[in-house]
């Protein structure tokens, strides 16, 4: 089983790269719900007891909700906002990409320090959470756009999920399901933001919501 | 009793969406508060059985904060019947720019401020550190649709901020939590499982570097919905956008879950012998955000921010009280009831102060005593009250904070902790105090205004709850604080 949690894995640190690199919104959008299906066959390679039904019926929600529910919903505030489709870093594509290839290393070199004490997985879980978690942070702060920075927000789930997935077993199954019943609201409740923030602002840049502060100048 | 404490809010909430006629609606949201309340006040009486196999339970510092909640949100409620009375629907005008807006639907708003509440119901009872995670994450949600009531650019920049920072946050506290299970798995394959009895009996077990690096997380996690600065960005433009009975509930009881996330956590470490690693960090926290606090309250122009800051001051005193341990932690305890009564009873006169003058400047504000006299005494009392000033209730606590750190030696944190408050209090004084006298610029304004009994007698009486807590401090609640205050060490 070690070989696909291995392949999975290295899919997903891919499919960081290309949202770090890409462009166009609907594909960072298309991209971001990959990872969450990989994530789907990840919950399914990592489990341990082969007759409970507990990872396959947490697997199949994970996918319905990343793979179909959150593109879906993500595809209609796009829609909606009727906005330039493409990204617009405030760090450039290729600079980002380079930024990217120093986040794995570091978190290949701190992986390598932190003790594990049953490795229930793939040796390969922890550097891959901590690179995926420092990706979706960079992408919340480096993208201007309040869709990217959902987007970011659901990488950053997405790592902490595997981080979940990989090392901690026995977690009941109804806080499972109420995470991510937090996670669709959460994004349920972003996607209307972003609709609004665009009929407010006629466009969906995050950046330009900066009134609130306490000295002007 | 525990799952009906949180199904009658979330149920009136569901039902509240779906009530077409304000006047019913309105009679909900009381009732389901009054209810609320009710089953509160039966749970100091009648122990309520842990449900769903331990997960929800409640202990000593959940029915405190409970009950904080609880009487906090019936007068947020009753003032909020003559506030969405007064203001609730019909296009006006915006008090800073003068743009007109419109509010959010009437049924929303009530149907989130219960929803709101069943949340914070289950952060308190929650027993299984999952659970508390997923509460607070839907306190968050919650509450995001009621800080944009105000349909304008203002309120939905910070409703976004508020919900990316905090979710960020809180997903680095959901990292701790897996933290936490890691620190708790045995090498043998049984692990503890993750609910406070058993984490606290099985403490001993624990690996040590795990449950460090957990508790980081969770005070970071945490610490940004808390309010700890430097994590408290989004803090002062939530309180100041939101309608002022909503920044009543964020600053009296939402902080107080986050705290509580934090505790729950510190517990673990103190039955694990690690005490002293959280104290130290929730020291400097505490100082950082008080310090922090001062900065911002010196010369802030707008009242309802300066109150906000006021709270990452408050969060730093008790961070600091917790820091401190022993009589520390009672007094740290003690702040957390007295500033909710406070700073809820203090918003809720700003947005009848709000409502006369169309102005949040501190500036433009004058003769509060002279055109809406009982708000303006409240506002004076709600001053003393918040600095510190003997006879009330944060005087106390305050005061435990500070012999606490005398009596451990800390000369240095008890006088950083001495001049930051003198500073606070000059700063929050100069403005309240202004507020209050003299007579208002605009001569129209100086007649004195009709002030309905509900958006005054709700204010009231949390400042006679603050009075009474400076004078007497009632046997039940003070075991409830000294049980708390020898969970953490």
């Amino acid at each position: 089983m070690s070989g696909w949690a291995d392949t999975v894995l290295i899919c997903i640190v891919l499919t960081s790269f290309v949202l770090l690199g890409s462009s166009r919104l609907g594909a960072c959008i298309r991209v971001v719900a990959l990872q969450g299906v990989l994530l789907g066959f990840l919950t399914l390679a990592g489990r341990q007891d082969a007759s409970s039904l507990r990872a396959p019926i947490l697997a199949l929600v994970s996918t319905g909700l990343k793979g179909v529910v959150f593109p879906w919903l993500l595809f209609r505030a796009l829609r909606d906002a009727d906005v330039r489709r493409e990204v617009e870093p405030f760090v450039g594509y290729s600079l980002s990409l380079l930024i990217g290839t120093a986040f794995l290393a570091g978190s290949l070199w701190l992986a390598g320090r932190l003790p594990l004490p049953n490795p229930t997985m793939s040796p390969l879980v922890v550097p891959v959470a901590l690179f995926t978690m420092l990706v979706g942070l960079f992408l919340i702060v480096s993208r201007r756009k309040a869709l990217t920075q959902v987007l970011g927000y659901l990488v950053l789930e997405n790592a902490i999920y595997a981080f979940g997935v990989g090392l901690v077993e026995g977690t009941p199954m109804v806080v499972e399901l109420g995470v991510l019943l937090d996670l669709f609201v959460a994004v349920f409740v972003m996607g209307i933001a972003v609709f609004h923030i665009n009929r407010e602002f006629d466009h969906i840049d995050a950046d330009q919501l900066r009134t609130l502060r306490d000295w002007a100048g | 009793m525990i799952p009906s404490l949180l199904l009658i809010p979330a149920a009136a909430g569901v039902l509240a969406y779906f009530v077409r006629r304000a006047g019913p609606r309105r009679a909900l949201l009381v009732l389901a508060a009054v209810a609320h309340a009710g089953m509160t006040v039966a749970t100091w009486v009648v122990e309520p059985a842990p449900a769903w196999g331990g997960w929800l339970a409640l202990d000593a510092l959940g029915r405190l904060f409970l009950t904080i909640t609880s009487a906090l949100f019936l007068a947020a409620a009753l003032y909020g019947v003559a506030y969405l009375r007064e203001e609730g629907h019909g296009e006006r005008k915006d008090v800073d720019e003068g743009f007109l807006f419109d509010n959010a639907p009437e049924a929303t708003f009530t149907a989130c401020l219960l929803l709101f509440l069943a949340a914070m119901t289950l952060v308190t009872v929650s027993q299984g550190f999952g659970l508390l995670w997923v509460a607070v994450e839907a306190t968050t949600l919650a509450s995001a649709p009621l800080i944009y009531f105000h349909r304008h650019h203002r309120s939905l920049e910070a409703t976004w901020k508020y919900l990316l920072i905090c979710s960020v946050g809180i997903a680095l506290a959901l990292l701790g939590n897996f933290f936490l299970a890691v620190a708790a798995s045995d090498h043998g394959g049984t692990s503890v499982r993750l609910v406070l009895p058993d984490l606290i009996a099985g403490a001993g077990g624990l690996r040590i570097v795990w449950l460090k690096a957990a508790f980081l997380l969770f005070l970071v996690g945490y610490g940004t919905k808390m309010g700890l600065a430097p994590l408290h960005t989004w803090l002062p433009d939530a309180h100041s956008e939101a309608p002022s009975v909503v920044s009543a509930l964020l600053s009296g009881a939402l902080l107080n879950c986050a705290l509580l996330g934090i505790v729950r956590v510190q517990q673990v470490c103190a039955a694990a012998g690690q005490a002293a690693f959280g104290q130290g960090l929730l020291v400097g926290f505490g100082l950082l955000s008080m310090a922090v606090a001062a900065v911002f309250i010196l010369g802030q122009a707008d009242y309802k921010r300066m109150l906000a800051y006021s709270s990452v001051e408050h969060m730093g005193i008790l961070t600091l009280g917790i820091g401190l341990g022993g009589a520390g932690t009672f007094g740290g305890m003690l702040h957390a009831v007295n500033h909710s009564f406070t700073k809820a009873m203090m918003f809720l006169v700003a947005g009848n102060i709000l409502t006369r003058y169309r102005s949040k400047s501190t500036d433009e504000v004058r003769g509060v005593l002279r055109v809406v006299p009982a708000s303006g005494i409240l506002w004076t009392i709600g001053l003393f009250a918040i600095t510190g000033s003997p006879p009330f209730g944060p005087f106390l606590s305050e005061f435990t904070i500070l012999k606490a750190a005398l009596d451990q030696g800390r000369a240095g944190v008890a006088i950083t902790y001495l001049i930051l408050l003198a500073v606070i209090f000059v700063g929050m004084a100069t403005a309240i105090l202004g507020m209050a006298q003299g007579v208002p610029r605009d001569a129209r304004m100086a007649a004195r205004a009709r002030e309905p009994l509900l958006r005054v007698v709700p204010a009231a009486a949390l400042a006679a709850v603050v009075l009474l807590l400076g004078v007497y401090i009632p046997p039940v609640v003070r075991t409830a604080l000294e049980d708390a205050a020898r969970a953490l060490g």
